[in-house]
């Protein structure tokens, strides 16, 4: 286990130290988009359509504009005449600020309605008059390919049908030769439904043109402010916005999970508002709109794993359709379109791997974003899990025992995985050894063995992911051709204390505790003394953002590199202190000491008073760093997750009596933070796989537009979840840290239908798709008895 | 989710709330915890013109057993019902239900009274009102009168108040050597309104036979409904496993579910199959068999 380096009261890496965040977040005093007031704000509603495709015949904006406090009403056809009223996607495609005249799917915006105050805006938003003429919509992505399927984007030149695109990946022909002669093949089609990412605070903007000073103001609720900066600048640049006038602040930010990296129509419409009325406007998305516009995952996963007849993984096959709604808005940064979905051939060692995927136009929101993953990992893992299971279900073995047959061993890394991608540490085999401990899976499996001969339903299920985060090496990852690194700068003032300024975004996440502990460990400046600072463009470094569970491999790189190159400095000042030359100065944490006679020694707090007051010939006065980090590699946690449940047949209620989490993030710089991060990803797993879905009628109707439907899990449905670790430290991190936030909602799902199929498995049901709910596995016992 | 406009009146009596009502016409509606109506406002489904806030009105919140009854005043918050000690000893069925009804914060406001009288099959109480055949209170213009839960329920959203009537008390059954009752309703999710629920309350003679039963469903009918069939199967006799599982079939058979987002037709009859027998067998447990 990590061995900490640093005393409490320094408060390093490895310390469970409480939330510096903390204090405001609990007296209610987080600062939040829809806090900030500005003088003479406006109020901005959006109107939405009831049709999920639709052409717009008219907008009779008077009876808006005859509501009180009404002061405009802003169309497409408003923007049109600036060229606003599309946007490029970060995939190449292009989205609709305002619709001209069709709207692509219900819920989409239709025009603005701006007022003196949020209920003025509300009652224009009820009054205006807007006439549809409704069309067939696709709500199928299966059918969206017909021949016959009406063309729904008329608009992209040379588009004839609704494909969008394809993207392969792998050895097709040595992959299918490998299928065809072996032993045991297993084929599923799995869907990873459409889920919303339910963050508590909605997405929301407060923009503020000055037109004096030409300055463009936007508080936001992003987890990439510079990026917005950038792509603000780039997309409105031709109506004069210049990016050194823009400055985008994001404030606290209450939950992201991906749902706050894209660029929404609002946000556009807020920016062009102020800035031709000349007033901060202010736009906030209720719970329905911020639930029905954009989503994750929807993908239709065809897939196949092939064995020898003792149980070795020969081969993996995954041809997937996917569902971008009516525009592929992905929030997808990297250089491929389906992002890391090639970490689909799983903790598995074997040779042969061949993943496709053909993405469609829909009549529904677009997107996707990466809820709690690095973009499509959540997929990919649920695929192989799933597709391991099921061939341990084909070969009579047990599910561990295969897992462990199979996995890669701890030698083998950095280990060239089928699809590409260089796995850098792991131990995968004592990791599901501590979690099997952890859980007693041996006495599970007598207890149900037992429970089956009286008829009862018990499963267990496991999952032993591989996840791929930290966005990312430039050769893999771009916005807007931008290099995915990350930075921080570090200020140490005269007396000490320091503040430190990064380009992140917490949402939750706790990085001004976290950030505050890293440059603790390199410098022993007691992490209380170091202020951290994120989400003002105007003030902090460029970086790209929170995602991906990217803040530690990148910026928290960036910060260790950072405080490394000022203890540099700081040995010089210190060897001039003690006059000994350089090299016979030694660091321990929080002092410099001469070498065999450590009673010599000057502490940092000395050393940085020296770099303002007594500062050695020649040497550049202050202490301060800069370091941009672009990481060589991805980090790859893994985990090994065991479920285990029991099914009342009767009434098809599933109670998991037990869920055991064995991570392994490398080296952890808070446990109890990572703990928190764990609890929250395991509840956001549990969501999908027994919970949450967005479902749609066949017109394209939202049918769980509300948390009344949209069914979140609470405490009160989280079972009691145990946490564990392994430690492998990523070899090329500078602390040997890897991400974790995400890791949790990526392997809990797949574990939990392990758990649930496993415990029907004796009535013939060999795959249930997510969410699995009650009335689903009631439904499954009917069609099974 | 803004309301339209509408204007406020606090009512600070009876009769006050009645008079306003009267004068204000169809356009006012009572709010007591405003938990029903509120989020139909702010969907605006629902756009009163007025809302006469009857929350504050004092004397209208008490639970007290008189003679033979149990008494319930209207504005009696769910938290109150769940908290009240008498409630907790004698009447176990109206702690099953209300540990089941939304959550704290809604419980602290919302009111018993309220729940019945919204009218909603998919609130728990008419359920456990039909099962203990209780008596509902209302005041209106032209005094008290007394309805049978039987005739109180006339379609969705709709019962037998006339606009102006306020309900004022409820009247169940007093807790007795021989009774027993117990609700349970599946939900997909805390808070969440039932998929299924059943409130069964059955009494006992002296050895051992059924004299009274009631079974009560929740979000099963468009209506509140109770299931006469299986009552007139078990009153009069000694029950046994059989006859609980005949009264459960009954119950499945006569409910009138429809297919949702919470599960199909087939598995909300199978649940009221299911919920009946178990509750069957708590309120047997409970009358002391």
């Amino acid at each position: 286990m990590f061995k900490c380096k640093t005393s409490a009261e320094v408060g390093g890496m490895g310390h469970s130290v409480k939330r510096k965040e903390d204090a405001r977040f609990l007296h209610g005093k987080g600062k939040y988009v829809d806090d900030v007031k500005l003088p003479g704000m406006l109020h901005m509603v959006m109107v939405r359509s009831p049709y999920a495709y639709a052409k717009i015949t008219s907008i009779n904006k008077d009876s808006a504009l005859a509501v009180p406090g009404v002061l405009a009403v802003i169309t497409g056809q408003d923007l049109a005449q600036y060229n606003l009223h599309w946007m490029p996607t970060l995939l190449s495609d292009t989205q609709m600020v305002l619709p001209t005249d069709t709207v692509m799917h219900q819920n989409q915006e239709v025009c603005a309605i701006i007022a003196t105050d949020r209920y003025a805006a509300a009652d224009g938003a009820d009054a205006i008059e807007i006439e549809y003429e409704p069309m067939t919509a696709i709500v199928d992505p299966f059918k969206a390919l017909d021949k016959d399927a009406p063309l729904l984007r008329p608009d992209k030149e040379g588009q004839k049908d609704n494909h969008i695109y394809h993207w392969e990946r792998g050895n097709r022909e040595k992959t299918d030769a490998a299928i065809a002669k072996a032993d045991v093949v297993v084929t599923e089609r799995i869907y990873l439904p459409r889920i919303h990412v339910a963050s508590i605070e909605t997405c929301g903007c407060v923009a503020s043109y000055d037109k004096d000073t030409e300055k463009l103001l936007v508080y936001l609720t992003t987890q990439a402010p510079h990026a917005i900066r950038t792509v603000v600048a780039l997309v409105a640049g031709h109506v004069g916005l210049s990016e050194e006038k823009i400055r985008i602040i994001s404030p606290d930010i209450g939950g992201g999970f991906g749902g706050k990296v894209p660029v929404y129509p609002a946000y556009v419409v807020a920016i062009a508002a102020t800035f031709l009325i000349g007033k901060p406007v202010k736009w906030i998305e209720d719970r329905s709109e911020n639930l029905t516009n954009g989503f994750a995952r929807d993908y239709h996963m065809d897939c196949t794993l092939a064995a020898s007849k003792d149980g070795k993984i020969q081969a993996f096959k995954v041809k997937t359709l996917a569902d971008h709604g009516y525009t592929d808005s992905s929030a997808n940064p990297s250089k491929y379109p389906t992002g890391m979905f090639s970490i689909c051939t799983g903790s598995y060692d074997y040779e042969h791997a061949f993943a496709e995927l053909d993405a469609v136009y829909t009549n529904k929101a677009p997107g996707g974003v990466a809820y709690r993953c690095s973009f499509r990992v959540t997929e990919a893992v649920h695929a192989i899990e799933r597709m391991v299971d099921k061939l341990a279900h084909k070969l009579d073995m047990d599910p561990a025992m295969l897992r462990l047959n199979n996995f890669i061993k701890k030698d083998q890394f950095p280990y060239a995985s089928p699809l590409g991608w260089s796995y850098d540490s792991g131990d995968y085999e004592a990791t599901l050894k501590k979690a099997m401990e952890m859980v007693g899976y041996d006495d599970f499996k007598k207890e149900q063995a037992e429970k089956r001969k009286q008829g009862k339903l018990m499963g267990i299920g496991i999952c032993t992911f591989t996840e791929v985060v930290g966005a990312g090496p430039s050769k893999d990852f771009d916005i807007l051709g931008i290099a995915m690194f990350d930075s921080a700068e570090i200020r140490v003032h005269p007396t000490g204390k320091a503040l430190a300024r990064f380009g992140t975004k917490s949402q939750g996440q706790g990085h001004e505790t976290t950030y505050a502990q890293i440059l603790a460990e390199e410098l022993g400046i007691p992490y209380t003394d170091i202020e951290i600072e994120e989400g003002d463009t105007d003030t902090a470094p460029y970086g790209l953002g929170t995602y991906a569970s990217r803040s530690t491999p990148t910026a928290g790189a960036a910060a260790a590199i950072a405080a490394r190159k000022l203890r540099d400095k700081g040995k010089k000042i210190a060897a001039y202190l003690l006059e000994v030359s350089e090299e016979d100065i030694e660091w321990e944490v929080g002092k410099y000491f001469v070498k065999g006679a450590p009673d010599k020694s000057k502490t940092i707090q000395d050393v940085v008073f020296a770099a303002y007051t007594n500062i050695p010939p020649g040497m550049e006065p202050g202490f301060e760093a800069t370091h941009y980090y672009d990481p060589p590699n991805l980090t790859f946690p893994n985990g090994a997750y065991i479920c285990v449940v029991e099914i009342d047949k009767e009434t098809g209620v599933i109670d998991v009596k037990r869920f055991v989490a064995i991570d392994d993030c490398g080296n952890i710089i808070n446990p109890m933070i990572v703990e928190g991060q764990i609890h929250g990803g395991l509840t956001q797993g549990i969501a999908p796989a027994m919970y949450e879905a967005i479902q749609y009628d066949e017109e394209g109707n939202v049918l769980n537009g509300t948390l009344m439907d949209y069914l979140v899990p609470t405490a009160v449905e989280s079972p009691h979840w145990e946490t564990g670790h392994t430690i492998t430290p990523s070899p090329h991190h500078p602390l040997g840290a890897k991400g974790v936030a995400e890791s949790p909602t990526v392997g809990a799902p797949p574990a939990i239908a392990n758990a649930i199929i496993d415990a029907l498995s004796p009535l013939g049901i060999q795959h249930l798709d997510i969410p699995i709910s009650p009335d689903k596995v009631w439904e499954a016992i009917q069609a099974h008895s | 989710m803004i309301p339209a406009n509408f204007t406020y009146h606090r009512a600070n009596s009876l009769k006050e709330a009645i008079s306003l009502v009267e004068s204000l016409g169809e356009e006012a509606k009572f709010m007591s915890g405003g938990h029903s109506l509120l989020p139909m406002m702010k969907l605006r489904f629902a756009t009163p013109e007025h809302i006469v806030d009857i929350s504050k009105i004092e004397g209208l919140s008490f639970i007290r057993e008189e003679g033979d009854l149990l008494k319930i005043g209207g504005l009696t918050t769910q938290s109150e019902m769940e908290y009240s000690e008498l409630i907790r000893r004698n009447y176990p069925i109206f702690l099953d239900a209300i540990k089941l009804t939304a959550d704290p914060s809604v419980r602290n406001v919302g009111t018993i009274g309220g729940n019945i009288a919204h009218g909603d099959a998919a609130n728990d109480q008419p359920a456990l009102m039909l099962a203990m055949r209780a008596t509902i209170i209302a005041e209106g213009p032209n005094g008290r009168k007394s309805i049978p839960i039987d005739e109180f329920f006339h379609g969705f959203y709709m019962t037998a108040l006339e606009p102006a009537d306020v309900l004022v008390e409820i009247h169940v059954p007093k807790a007795k050597k021989g009774c027993g009752g117990a609700y349970y309703k599946m939900e997909r999710k805390v808070g969440d309104y039932a998929t299924a629920g059943v409130a069964v309350y059955v009494q006992l003679d002296g050895n051992g036979t059924c004299s009274e039963a009631g079974i009560g469903l929740t979000n099963v009918s468009a209506v509140p409904m109770r299931v006469d069939r299986a009552e007139d199967l078990l009153r009069g006799k000694k029950i046994t496993p059989d006859l609980i599982d005949q009264a459960g079939a009954l119950a499945a058979e006569d409910c009138e579910p429809t297919s949702d987002l919470r599960g199909s037709e087939a598995y909300k009859r199978s649940l009221v199959h299911t919920l009946t027998k178990r509750m069957l067998n708590k309120a047997l447990e409970r009358a002391g068999q």
